[in-house]
């Protein structure tokens, strides 16, 4: 038997007001019609909750464009869920807030593109939507809500990482993840616009490392540095298929939100089968859970029970071979081409985004 | 910071049993902390109102404990969640 998993991002949505480039959503979107009713969500959640998920992370697209995010909530508070709302705060009011915490909400995790109004609407492709996020942020903390601060960053604004880390404390957040574009979704068509020099990423390190003794009880800082200048790879997901999953808004069942990319593979429906099932048996969760689907060098490798490989996704996209180890580990015959991508892109002028939008409809 | 703070868990933090695990754990944000007997029965004397010294004798009480022994996994224990921001501590 599989152990349980701990934690279900639904994607209730693919429905977002902002663009951002790096959006980690398919480049093939999901219209309303496709998306899951609040009943099956609802039965999803039981099911979730039965098998031993305890976090629930209510994502997308923007979940607060789901009008019904409120029974989401509700529903999955009965079900005995943590729930984390993960939101750009675009679609929520004061008073809609106020309904999601009475309703037992447990976390906001906020969205931050930029700390100027400028900076931030450029990169979110939405006028306005810094001004309404600075609204939602200080409705969050005067609720009493816990509040993180969700900071993406690549090269166009990884250089204000200090100022955003101050912005985070003086909203109020207990927490702020400092994440760093990683090139899945989105990100990866624009990953020439997005990805940072090395000069940068040795600098936001740095920054991290004083911040924390600086923030200590007052705001607790994580941070996820880019792939492309680890010298050895995530352990992605905590090993595919061992701790988390992901629901897309039609109801299939991925083992991470990127992988549809990896050819091959075909995602259960929790429309057609129990959740539980699809956990233990899904073809997709067998596919690379353990370490049985391993080449080398990762098979014969020491670190093989710290990283798992790294990303399968990752693999799929450089080096087109999801049993391949992580091109970004220094063990992989591809680093090579990923220190060729970095030599290329990082530092050459930074070409116009290609936003995040629902394809045109036919 | 003082040397003897009241603990409590802010909103957003709360203990869970978790029937599938058969164990308590501690729910975060971002986080899901499986607690071992030690770790649940410090938490379980958490109520806002309790100073550490308190909750110490009173652990140290019910499982006929050393004081000094249960004082450091106590202090231990609650300043690495308040460090992480998981729990406040109070002076």
């Amino acid at each position: 038997m599989t152990s349980p998993p701990i934690a279900l991002l639904a994607e209730l949505t693919h429905r977002c007001p902002l663009a951002c480039p790096y959006c980690s959503n398919p480049l093939d979107l999901l219209a309303r019609e496709a998306e899951l009713d609040t009943e099956t969500w609802a039965r999803v959640f039981r099911e979730a909750a039965a098998m031993g998920v305890l976090q629930l992370h209510l994502s997308g697209g923007e979940p607060a464009s789901r009008r019904d995010l409120e029974a989401l909530v509700t529903s999955a508070r009965e079900a005995g869920l943590y729930v984390n709302l993960i939101t750009s705060g675009i679609g929520l009011t004061p008073a809609r807030l106020q309904a999601l915490a009475d309703a037992g909400l447990d976390h906001v995790q906020l969205s931050l593109q930029g700390i100027t109004a400028e900076k931030a609407d450029r990169i979110g492709g939405y006028a306005g939507g810094f001004a309404r996020k600075m609204t939602i942020a200080a409705e969050v903390t005067k609720i009493g809500l816990p509040l993180t601060v969700n900071a993406v960053m690549h090269r166009h604004n990884i250089d204000d990482l200090e100022a955003t880390i101050a912005f985070a404390a003086n909203l109020g957040a207990r927490r702020i993840e400092v994440a760093c574009v990683q090139f899945y979704g989105w990100a990866l068509p624009n990953r020439a616009a997005l990805l940072p020099s090395r000069d940068q990423v040795i600098a936001a390190k740095r920054i991290v490392d004083a911040a924390r003794p600086a923030y200590a009880h007052r705001m607790a800082i994580d941070f996820v540095p880019p792939d492309y200048y680890a010298d050895f790879p995530k352990a992605c997901m905590g090993g595919w298929g061992s701790t988390g999953l992901n629901i897309a808004p039609d109801g299939k069942v991925l083992p991470c939100h990127a992988a549809a990319t990896i050819p091959g593979l075909t995602f259960d429906s929790v429309q057609d089968r129990p959740l539980a099932e699809i956990w233990q048996h899904g073809t997709a969760f067998t596919a690379y859970r353990g370490h049985g689907w391993m080449q080398d060098p990762c098979k014969s490798c020491a670190r093989r029970e710290i990283d798992h490989g790294g990303c399968r996704c990752q693999a799929m996209a450089l080096a087109a071979d999801p049993r391949a180890a992580d091109p970004v580990c220094r063990h992989s015959p591809a680093r090579a081409m990923v220190d060729r991508i970095i030599a290329a892109e990082a530092t050459a002028p930074a070409p116009a985004f290609t936003y995040r939008r629902l394809a045109p409809q036919a | 910071m003082s040397a003897d703070p009241i603990p409590s868990l802010p909103r957003g933090t709360r203990l869970h049993h978790d029937s599938v695990r058969g164990a308590m754990v501690l729910l975060a944000p971002e986080k899901a902390l499986i607690l071992d007997e030690i770790g649940a029965a410090i938490l379980s004397a958490v109520d806002g109102s309790a100073r550490l010294s308190t909750i110490v004798a009173r652990l140290a009480a019910r499982y006929d404990a050393p004081l000094a022994e249960v004082a450091g996994d106590c202090a231990e224990f609650l300043r690495g969640l308040a460090a992480d921001r998981v729990i406040d501590l109070h002076d």
